[in-house]
């Protein structure tokens, strides 16, 4: 919790100016029975009617001053805790950003969700709570001790001893009960995840008829999450009970060995009512203090999250922000031995690949399933960090580049093709925010997608649900390779991006994509021996190993791999070709 | 009952745990009433302390006996009425959030197609939440406040009913402040629960898919937008969180007002001898307590508005209108017929898809089905598994129409495997077995061996038992692909639906896979989705579609001969060779 207090510093003023008024309606209150008693005692003693009439309008000033106060305070506890929640949001949004995919597959999408939602409001309540009471029933519970002590610091003892018994209860409640909050936790981020998987899936679960079985898996999450929020309400319910009972033996305590003190001629019977009355005070001023407990437990163990979240390092970092020299005459690609494991335990995933490619060169990347085609293509844009060996662009490893300057050359079409809800158009404009209509229309072209984009009513402006949805699966692939196509890019990756098309759109695809390339460097990964076969650099992958490089012809001839994959497609004399 | 406030609704669910809730109010009878005795009992023990050497210490103790009594009493009972409250409004929460599943299972597919599911997942995590809280603390505040209300307001009513009755009517003054606040907030109390929807839908969907984020260094961008949500979110619950914190001191200002009114009343009352002042005090402390339960209701009442507004999100689920019902109807024969008869269908009234579209396949058919994208064939297949109805027409299977059928009994026959590879959160194992529980080892490595997923199974650290994460993680797409044929395998269905199942194989793999899939589909009917032409050669049937129409029809070698669009597709492959 106090890990997040950095997200408060713009608020000082309120979290000081907040308690503050608090404090001073509190003071006010003390006032109230006060003047109460100079109406019984003085007004109806005397009979003055008129005095009761003046100290009924203090009473009433008194109220109207602790409201405008009480006010200020909610005013400022209110600002507080939105801002920070407001800044924690921004803040872990920004983080999760910088994350690179391993540590997100670590975390979850949907307790990511959680944490920004949920966890976070948590905190933002206990602030605000936090605002509103904390100083309240300090000063209360310090007022009352002090007057105790003043009437009889023998007895005060006992008070003393109720504060350390109360405390140590709210103590042992609370250590005990974070690691349960925790859980709690972590048992929603299932229910979320068994949520998104409800919906991701859907179409499977149905084909399957396996809604009994999803029902089950809820069914049980849910009770599991139940049985450990009734596990730590029985411990957070024994809080308020527990002060209670504290309190009310040390009355009893207070009246008993008042009695013995009385009967000495120690004090008057009047110092036990008033002993007594503190001790109420106290009660009160406790509960609240109890509640504010459960309150910051439970967010204190959000806070633990979100903080898990920050504290977890982007696993692929830059180095700088400054954008470096290149040098246009080296290949602009380059494996220099590279391997690569996505985890420390797993088996090499790419093992000592080498090849350069030069600028405006078609490479073809073919092979079998798993085979780490797709492994070596994220490499190029640095999502992951080799293992051994380096990867150059422009003569320059990848690792010594600022994101803002590797990346944007850059245009990826990734295996999965997802599109983000908006229009087509806010679709097209991530590569660039300005991207011109002409531009949009231009690369809708090349991706043979300005066909079906032009038919559809609102064109260009036309509703994209989340993901693509509305969109057939090969509709989607084309929009987003014309997003990648948008700006022009120096180097193009295709991510087996043809896989959902027709074969006469392929065709037509690569025969625009050959036309208005010039200058562009292409990879593609593919499985069709037909896209491949009139590259400048065919690789092809086996088992994470190169198995071989060159052209159709050299590899046609020398490279079994690849012969097997041209004639599993294509009749021999038309492979041959 | 339509028109019922989400209030009330959720009250509805509370019925199961009547007894419970029953338990709860008898157990805050008790220990507010003990509460309120309690201090009688002090007073009275301080009664007997008259002063120096003048102690009755034997009725001293026997009192504070009495208090020791019903302070374990007070304890006890409190606990369990908290356990119990908070018993009923988790059950509450859990048997909501329940509901909500069920919702997403049997609503028409089109819902969760067309809504953002980040925000249903708020819907199940955020504001099922929100009402629990919402709840507890109504509930906890009902029961004590209205025990408190109640039995103060007889003992201010026996001292001086005049008065007594002016603190009746004037208090729920208060109330009524509170009242509009409330309705004055409540739109914002709204728009924040619609707001944390749809910051949950941003992020659902941008870190979901972090890699094209990452890829077209989009990260400045999305957090821009979410900021946007995020700012206004800030505004949007200042407000709310400002208005609901209102309510709180202006009852307590009423409140205030009408204890300062009781106070001078009472004053002038005494002065003109119509009470006396140990009454006035007396009175007085009453209608301090009086008032408490009403200032605490306010106290929560950000939590209270916050439940109602998340509660009418989750009834909004919760009424979404279900599939067509079931019919009863159970299929005769399970040869495998399967007839489209004059189906139309779209899935936006303005945009017709199918038109009047026939197609008889008799059993054993092998049906390949072929068109550029966007043409209709994976309507088809949705039609087919009855995902969507069809708008006009019938089809049938062995001769009922499906829409007879049972869909589950519908379902079961077909084997499937979509283009888009869905596997879940669980062992390779668990998530093969999803189409057969009852699939032995053997059954599910003989599976994956057909498919080609069994060597780089083995090849992963834990094997079969290897957990993959939500949405496949690091498996290829091709990986994918192979774990969802070899799940559809084991269920050995009597139809087979590939739906661009192979896309994302390679070539050689493919092959042996579809001659894997001929031997397990020989004498069933089939349909594939397929681009590469390749691969459905041999089928019985090639129907070729072309915006929501076949154009041509017939096996591979008369489509050739027909020298049609089949044969231009065909010969596309070659393009570049040509």
């Amino acid at each position: 919790m106090f890990k997040l207090r950095r997200f408060l510093t713009d608020y000082k003023k309120e979290c000081i100016i907040g308690p503050l008024c608090k404090l001073f309606e509190a003071i006010l209150e003390l006032f109230v029975p006060l003047v109460m008693a100079n109406i019984i005692d003085v007004g109806i003693k005397n009979g003055d009617a008129g005095y009761v009439w003046r100290m009924g309008g203090l009473l009433v000033l008194l109220a109207v001053l602790g409201w405008s106060s009480a006010m200020f305070t909610q005013y400022f506890a209110s600002k507080a805790s939105q801002g920070a929640g407001t800044k924690i949001r921004r803040a872990l949004f920004a983080h999760i950003n910088t994350l690179s995919h391993a540590e997100l597959d670590r975390l979850g999408t949907p307790s990511l969700i959680t944490r920004i939602t949920n966890d976070t409001n948590a905190v933002q309540q206990a602030i605000a709570m936090m605002i509103r009471l904390l100083t309240r029933a300090p000063f209360i519970i310090g007022g009352s001790l002090v007057m105790a002590m003043t009437i009889n610091l023998k007895l005060s003892l006992i008070f003393f001893a109720a504060a350390v018994l109360i405390a140590l209860t709210l103590y042992l409640v609370m250590t005990r009960s974070v690691p349960i909050f925790s859980a709690m936790q972590k048992k929603l981020d299932r229910i979320a995840r068994i949520a998104r998987e409800n919906l991701s899936g859907n179409r499977v679960i149905r084909a399957f008829s396996k809604q009994k079985t999803e029902c089950a898996r809820v069914d049980e999450a849910t009770e599991d999450l139940a049985k450990t929020s009734i596990r730590v309400s029985r411990l957070s319910a024994l809080l308020s009970p527990v002060t209670y009972a504290v309190t009310d033996i040390a009355i009893i305590a207070i009246v008993w060995f008042g009695a013995i003190d009385v009967s000495l001629g120690g004090m008057h019977t009047g110092d036990i009512v008033a002993l007594v009355s503190y001790m109420t005070q106290i009660l009160l001023a406790m509960i609240v203090v109890a509640n504010l407990v459960t309150l910051m437990t439970r967010a204190s163990a959000s806070a633990k999250r979100i903080n898990e979240v920050f504290e977890t390092e982007p696993g692929v970092k830059e180095t700088t922000k400054n954008p470096i020299e290149i040098d246009k005459t080296a290949p602009q690609i380059e494996f220099d031995n590279v391997s690569f494991t996505y985890s420390d335990d797993g088996d090499e995933e790419l093992s000592d690949i080498s090849f350069s490619v030069r600028r405006g060169q078609t490479v073809g990347i073919i092979g079998g399933t798993g085979s780490g085609k797709s492994t070596l293509a994220r490499l190029i844009p640095r999502f992951y960090d080799v293992t051994k060996g380096a990867v150059r662009v422009d003569g320059r490893d990848v690792r010594d580049y600022p994101f803002s300057q590797l990346r944007p050359q850059m245009g990826i079409v990734p295996q999965q093709s997802v599109l983000f809800s908006g229009t087509i158009r806010d679709n097209l404009r991530w590569q660039d925010k300005n991207a011109t209509e002409e531009e949009m229309i231009t690369a809708l072209k090349i991706a043979q997608a300005y066909e079906f984009v032009e038919k559809l009513p609102q064109g260009l402006d036309s509703r994209v649900e989340q993901g693509g949805k509305n969109f057939s699966g090969g509709q989607r692939q084309r929009l987003c390779i014309a997003r990648a196509l948008v700006k022009h890019p120096q180097i193009l990756i295709l991510d087996d991006s043809f896989s959902a098309l027709d074969l006469a759109t392929d065709a037509a695809l690569r025969k625009a994509l050959r036309e208005n390339t010039h200058g562009m460097t292409v990879i593609m990964i593919t499985q069709r021996s037909a896209t491949v076969k009139s590259a400048d650099l065919i690789l092809v992958m086996n088992d994470g190993r190169l198995a071989g490089q060159g052209t159709h012809e050299q590899l046609f001839a020398g490279c079994e791999i690849y012969r097997d994959i041209c004639l599993s497609q294509q009749t021999e004399t038309e492979a041959a070709q | 009952m339509k028109q019922q406030s989400p209030v009330k609704k959720v009250l509805n669910t509370l019925r199961p745990y009547r007894v419970l809730l029953g338990f709860a109010v008898l157990f805050a009878l008790v220990s507010v009433s003990l509460t309120l005795y309690i201090p009688v009992l002090v007073g009275q023990a301080i009664d007997h302390i008259i002063g120096k050497g003048n102690v009755e210490f034997a009725d001293v103790a026997r009192i504070l006996l009495y208090i020791a009594v019903a302070v374990a009493g007070v304890t006890v009972c409190q606990w369990l009425m908290n356990y119990f409250v908070n018993l009923v409004s988790f059950r509450t929460v859990r048997d909501l959030r329940r509901a909500v599943f069920r919702k997403f299972n049997s609503v028409p597919l089109s819902y969760i197609d067309t809504h953002a599911h980040g925000d249903l997942i708020s819907r199940v995590i955020n504001d099922v939440d929100a009402v629990g809280d919402g709840l507890t603390q109504l509930i906890l505040q009902l029961f004590s406040g209205v025990v408190t209300i109640v039995g103060t307001l007889i003992f201010m009513l026996m001292i001086d009913w005049r008065i007594g009755l002016a603190v009746f009517v004037l208090t729920p003054l208060s109330l009524f402040v509170a009242g509009f606040i409330g309705k004055l907030s409540a739109k914002r109390f709204r728009e924040q629960q619609l707001l944390q929807g749809e910051i949950s839908s941003f992020v659902e969907e941008y870190v979901g898919s972090q890699r094209v984020v990452k890829a077209f260094s989009y990260e400045n961008q999305s957090f821009e937008d979410f900021d946007k949500f995020n700012t206004e979110l800030y505004t949007v619950g200042f407000k709310a969180q400002y208005a609901g914190a209102l309510a709180n001191p202006t009852t307590r200002l009423v409140n205030a007002i009408v204890y300062a009114a009781v106070g001078i009343i009472g004053a002038l009352t005494v002065l003109s001898g119509g009470l006396t002042v140990g009454g006035l005090s007396c009175f007085l402390t009453y209608a301090n307590q009086y008032t408490k339960p009403f200032n605490e209701v306010t106290g929560v009442l950000t939590q209270l508005q916050t439940g109602i507004a998340a509660a009418a999100r989750v009834f909004e689920v919760l009424e979404a209108p279900d599939e067509t019902p079931e019919a009863s109807g159970n299929s005769p024969a399970h040869r495998g017929e399967v007839r489209f008869d004059d189906v139309s269908f779209s899935y936006t009234p303005d945009k017709p898809l199918i038109q009047h579209f026939s197609l008889n396949v008799k059993s054993g058919t092998h049906v390949a089905i072929v068109g550029p994208t966007g043409c209709g064939k994976t309507t088809l297949i949705n039609l087919l598994m009855r995902f969507y109805d069809v708008n006009g027409g019938s089809i049938s299977v062995d001769g009922t129409d499906i829409r007879d059928l049972r869909r589950d009994d519908l379902r079961a026959r077909f084997g499937m495997v979509l283009q888009d590879s869905w596997l879940f959160h669980g062992t390779i194992r668990e998530n093969l077995r999803y189409g057969n529980e009852n699939a032995t080892d053997e059954e599910i490595v003989a599976a994956a061996k057909a498919a080609y997923a069994h060597s780089f199974i083995r090849r992963m650290p834990k094997g079969y038992d290897a957990v993959i994460s939500e949405g496949g993680g690091n498996l290829s797409q091709g990986q994918k692909q192979l774990l969802c044929i070899a799940r559809a395998m084991l269920s050995n269905p009597e139809i087979l639906i590939l739906d661009e199942a192979t896309s994302s194989i390679d070539t050689l793999t493919e092959i042996r896979v579809q001659k894997a899939f001929a031997k397990m589909m020989k004498g069933r009917t089939s349909f594939v989705v397929a681009h590469r032409l390749s691969t459905i050669k041999e089928s019985d049937v090639i129907l070729v579609m072309r915006d929501g129409n076949i154009i041509e029809q017939g096996n591979h070698e008369e489509l050739l001969a027909k020298k049609g669009f089949y044969h231009t597709l065909y010969h596309s492959q070659f393009g570049g060779s040509k």
